[in-house]
């Protein structure tokens, strides 16, 4: 690949990004979209996310965790019991973290 | 530029612009991980310095990027490279959707900016923020504050992560505080029943279809939460709300 065409590819993939965004948002004259589906859209955003959380918390390569002494499992348990308990995320991240590091560094899980 | 848009030092000076950037400062660090690891894996993937910079800085989408990558790498054809791209990216086109009742008042160059730089979790916190789909003069200023807080958390860390790859190792696990990033944002989204429902069905539907290649089982379970949602609404009649539709 001659830096060229990496250039070229790498402009493409910027434009698909404005291009995937703003699918619905560029064009001048509405969409005709079904009012049940843009009713049914606001469940999107959720489903996105859980859609990337999960698999990262429940499998490992492919596949379902077969143990449930993965240290994802205690770290994902503390970090949400802090999100409910203090709604802040920044706490959220960093107590989950430091409980899988310390499960994974101090007790090698 | 009409009226409809106001003159940027005014958009920055808007209360609410501190208060999209605020809100996202939360995440911030998770945004950071994850960017890092990004950044880590571009330079990792053989593709030339100065091109994993180009990237970075002009693609700004890490799921795409990451898919893009290795197919860049191992010299596949263009149009493979941006069909992968296009795939992983699907979920902006639903996104983009739901921005549209929001900005299509907009000039259609102000539009365009706005669309490239909604990543996904200014979609998310945007929606949290205006639940109702209707225009309003503070939606602006709270989108780009929310951006340049994202932007700014993402591409410094990419950044450094493609100049620094050999230098941070795979063990600190920082791929999982992005993760945390997200499981937190979903709990806060987490309100009603219907929302619980909906994020355990996108959940064993996204588990189950992650053998699909290119990130397309998220399109799977969007698909799968929107149709149980759908479902729930229709069949609890709660809070019935005489729905004005002008037809």
């Amino acid at each position: 690949m001659t830096t060229l065409e990496g250039v070229i590819a790498i402009v493409g993939l910027a434009l698909i990004t404005v291009a995937t965004r703003g699918f619905f948002l560029i064009p001048e004259r509405e969409l005709p979209l079904p009012a049940w589906l843009q009713q049914g859209l606001r469940y999107a955003p959720l489903a996105a996310l859980v859609a990337v959380v999960a698999p990262e918390i429940v499998m490992t390569q492919g596949q379902l965790i077969s143990t449930l002494k993965d240290a994802r499992l205690p770290a994902v348990a503390v970090a949400m019991a802090y999100f409910y308990w203090r709604r802040d995320i920044l706490g959220t991240i960093i107590s989950g973290t430091s409980t899988l590091l310390l499960l994974k560094l101090g007790f090698g899980w | 530029m009409g009226a409809a848009t106001m003159p940027r030092m005014q958009v920055w000076r808007h209360p609410e612009f501190a208060r999209g950037a605020r809100e996202m400062t939360g995440t911030a660090l998770g945004i950071a991980a994850w960017g890092l690891v990004t950044g880590v894996a571009m330079a990792k993937s053989g593709l030339a310095l100065p091109l994993c910079v180009l990237m970075s800085l002009i693609v700004f989408a890490g799921s795409a990027q990451l898919a893009a990558l290795p197919l860049l790498a191992g010299g596949a054809p263009l149009w493979v490279i941006w069909a992968a791209a296009l795939c992983v990216n699907l979920r902006f086109v639903i996104f983009s959707a739901g921005w549209r009742p929001y900005f299509a008042h907009l000039p259609r160059w102000h539009r365009l900016r706005v669309a490239y730089f909604a990543a996904d979790l200014n979609y998310v916190l945007f929606l949290r923020r205006f639940p109702d789909p209707k225009p309003a003069p503070e939606q602006l200023p709270y989108f780009w504050g929310g951006m340049a807080c994202n932007w700014t958390a993402w591409q410094v860390p990419s950044l450094i992560g493609i100049l620094l790859s050999h230098r941070i190792p795979a063990s600190w696990g920082l791929g999982f505080a992005g993760t945390l990033a997200l499981l937190g944002i979903t709990c806060s989204l987490l309100t009603e029943r219907a929302t619980w429902v909906a994020a355990v069905v996108a959940g064993c539907a996204a588990v189950a279809a992650y053998a699909l290649p290119l990130k397309l089982n998220i399109l799977v379970a969007i698909a799968a939460a929107v149709a149980i949602g759908l479902l729930m609404d229709h069949a609890t009649p709660r809070r019935i709300v005489p729905v004005d539709d002008r037809t």
